[in-house]
């Protein structure tokens, strides 16, 4: 009885393993070279920047950029530079990367819930709606040189924030507080149109009837709405925290030089490794992975929900 | 102090707060304060909702209508000016056209505008190619396609000043890899940076290899919104694999490709961050300048604000031509 089950099973497997072999055309084997060889593609820049930064500057010039150094031009000395240089900026970047990205995901969710849940007549929430969604798509080098007269001209952070400096932290951090209001006013638009694309999809019978027995909005949103919002939650911090924290642009213009001690990190990056003698590649190489470190993680760990974010 | 306000908001209002947060109406219309009476007569034009929902987008959306759309006001006003070097604020008693002129007979603009609508449709076009062949082999029901998707997607998840180190490190002249493998078909070493021909070639093809896995994920869904019995039906007529896919499949994809096309053109916009990282300051490779780029070292290297502001606003009106048909094309189709 159990030998000719047993025996069966191996027929079924064999019969698996043939029935395996014959779909092993070679049309599918090109397909998988063809996908393992873009793969590598991917991977070869992000591969050779690794063991690159892994490398003394003889192991650099001498071996082949993909190979792995041997023993002796093994160093870890450049991942030690790139630290000194950054890890206080990696701080500044932290200061308002997660502040910025946590309130434009909350203001998006209260946005995109006044938007989509209360009935009030769509012919005059689509024009709103188009605008929020077109200030997704501008240039924001069309803003620029406004927003640096707002905040050097008419809201001058530095002077109002007087008490601050005072304590003996240095007035350049009052640019950190213009990036965290500056990265929500501009992150409004895709975090409302995030959790709209949400929010449509929710069921309406439960807030309808919590409608019709008196509950207000704010409490409809309280109990019931932002309950269910977590997912979208995810994805939204996820990709703000991406986009805060990898923008270049808005740090150049509002902090605008590398050697302030509020600079972020993206500001020392961009000239790191630079020198009259020529660049270092391995320190631009090591400085580059400890930047996207935090970046790096939130994808490895949250990789389907940054997908999902990415095809909304 | 509070009790007064309270007071005086229940006169306004008509209204009476319940303790539970709940508000109930207090008799008619006609009865309630004029603020009441104003808000009712909006939700009867608005819709029963309009006042009430009011305190949840009308905020942000000033806040966003501010800094997004009366910037741009503000940035066409200044770019009417004559502001720059130092001075602390813009004259706005003297509005010309004279940045404009001066725009058109700067041959570095019109080379920059030209490369910026190079690239965007280089770009766009290849990067879309690209994620399309790439979307229809993953889609041929391979194993670890996770495992693929994930890899594909990578370099998405850098930032420009991260992949524009990588980049400077495969296109260096004596050990760059790009070079080494041309090398052993016994081609080149090419001077890919330093060549003003190919440098913005070289940059195109390095945002690809960044965008072409966004643009794989959303052909993909595409792909996998297709009823299967369109593959069914084209086999059944006898058609190659080809035929199928050229005459039944891409077409029905043309709405993947619009939303991929405008998301990677606005990313070719921005490909300011690029340009910046791959030489540490305002000045990119000669051949690559593109009026991201010149816009920024004009207003903050060289100081000249409204002329800055000007390049902007033609910027601004080419983002303008590829989203304003989307957004109409969005709002027919009840979308948005």
């Amino acid at each position: 009885m159990s030998d000719a089950r047993t025996g069966g099973n191996t027929t079924s497997r064999a019969d698996r393993l043939v029935r395996a072999a014959e779909k092993l055309t070679v049309e599918r084997v090109l397909l998988y070279v063809v996908l393992l060889g873009m793969a590598s593609f991917y991977l070869i820049p992000i591969e050779s920047g690794l063991v690159t930064s892994i490398k003394t500057s003889t192991a650099v010039i001498e071996t082949v950029p993909f190979a792995p150094p041997g023993p002796s031009g093994f160093t870890l000395q450049k991942w030690q530079q790139a630290v000194d240089a950054l890890l206080f900026g990696m701080g500044n970047s932290m200061l308002y990367a997660v502040p910025a990205t946590i309130l434009s995901a909350f203001i998006g969710s209260i946005t995109a819930y006044g938007l989509t849940m209360p009935t009030w007549k769509q012919a005059y929430k689509a024009p709103l709606i188009a605008l929020i969604v077109a200030g997704i798509f501008i240039p924001y080098q069309a803003v620029l040189v406004p927003l640096t007269q707002f905040w050097a001209q008419y809201v001058q952070l530095g002077q109002l924030l007087g008490p601050l400096w005072a304590l003996g932290i240095s007035n350049d951090y009052a640019g950190i507080i213009e990036l965290v209001v500056t990265h929500v006013a501009y992150g409004i638009p895709i975090c409302t149109l995030l959790f709209r694309t949400y929010y449509k999809t929710m069921s309406k019978e439960m807030i309808e009837s919590a409608r019709l027995e008196g509950a207000t909005l704010r409490r409809v949103y309280r109990r019931i709405v932002f309950p269910l919002s977590g997912p979208m939650f995810a994805v939204v911090l996820i990709y703000q925290f991406t986009q805060i924290w990898n923008d270049l642009l808005f740090t150049l213009v509002l902090v605008s030089t590398e050697s302030s001690p509020a600079a972020p990190v993206v500001l020392i990056l961009a000239g790191l490794g630079t020198s009259l003698e020529g660049q270092d590649f391995a320190l631009r190489m090591a400085g580059a992975f400890l930047a996207a470190l935090p970046t790096l993680a939130v994808y490895i760990f949250f990789g389907d929900e940054f997908a999902e974010g990415v095809a909304a | 102090m509070f009790d007064l306000y309270r007071r005086l908001r229940r006169r306004l209002r008509g209204r009476e707060a319940r303790a539970d947060g709940g508000v109930v109406n207090e008799g008619d219309a006609s009865e309630a304060g004029p603020i009441g009476r104003a808000s009712a007569a909006l939700d009867r034009r608005f819709g029963s909702d309009f006042v009430e929902s009011s305190p949840f987008w009308l905020p942000p959306f000033l806040l966003m209508a501010l800094f997004v759309y009366g910037a741009i006001i503000w940035n066409l006003l200044i770019s009417l000016t004559d502001y720059q070097g130092f001075a602390n604020a813009p004259d706005y008693s003297q509005l010309d056209f004279e940045m404009y002129t001066r725009a058109l007979s700067d041959s570095g603009f019109i080379d920059a505008a030209v490369n910026t609508l190079v690239l965007l449709v280089a770009f766009t076009g290849i990067t879309l190619a690209v994620g399309l062949l790439l979307a229809i082999l993953v889609d041929r029901g391979i194993r670890f396609e996770n495992g693929f998707r994930t890899v594909y997607l990578l370099p998405m998840s850098l930032s420009f000043v991260v992949t524009a180190q990588f980049w400077l490190w495969m296109y260096n002249y004596n050990n760059g890899i790009v070079n080494l493998s041309i090398g052993t078909f016994g081609l080149g070493p090419v001077n890919w940076l330093g060549n003003q021909d190919i440098v913005l070639w070289a940059v195109v093809f390095a945002l690809m290899w960044q965008f072409s896995g966004y643009a794989m994920v959303v052909y993909l869904a595409g792909l996998r919104a297709i009823p299967s019995a369109h593959y069914e039906a084209a086999q059944v007529d006898g058609a190659s694999a080809l035929k199928m896919y050229w005459r039944v499949i891409i077409p029905q994809l043309k709405g993947a490709t619009i939303s991929a096309a405008v998301v990677l053109m606005v990313f070719g916009l921005k490909a300011f961050d690029f340009l910046y990282s791959l030489v540490g300051g305002y000045r990119p490779p000669n051949g690559a300048d593109i009026l991201a780029t010149k816009m920024v070292r004009e207003a903050y290297a060289n100081l000249n604000w409204s002329y800055g502001a000007a390049i902007a606003i033609v910027l601004f009106l080419m983002a303008l031509a590829v989203i304003g048909p989307y957004l109409v094309y969005e709002y027919r189709r009840d979308n948005l």
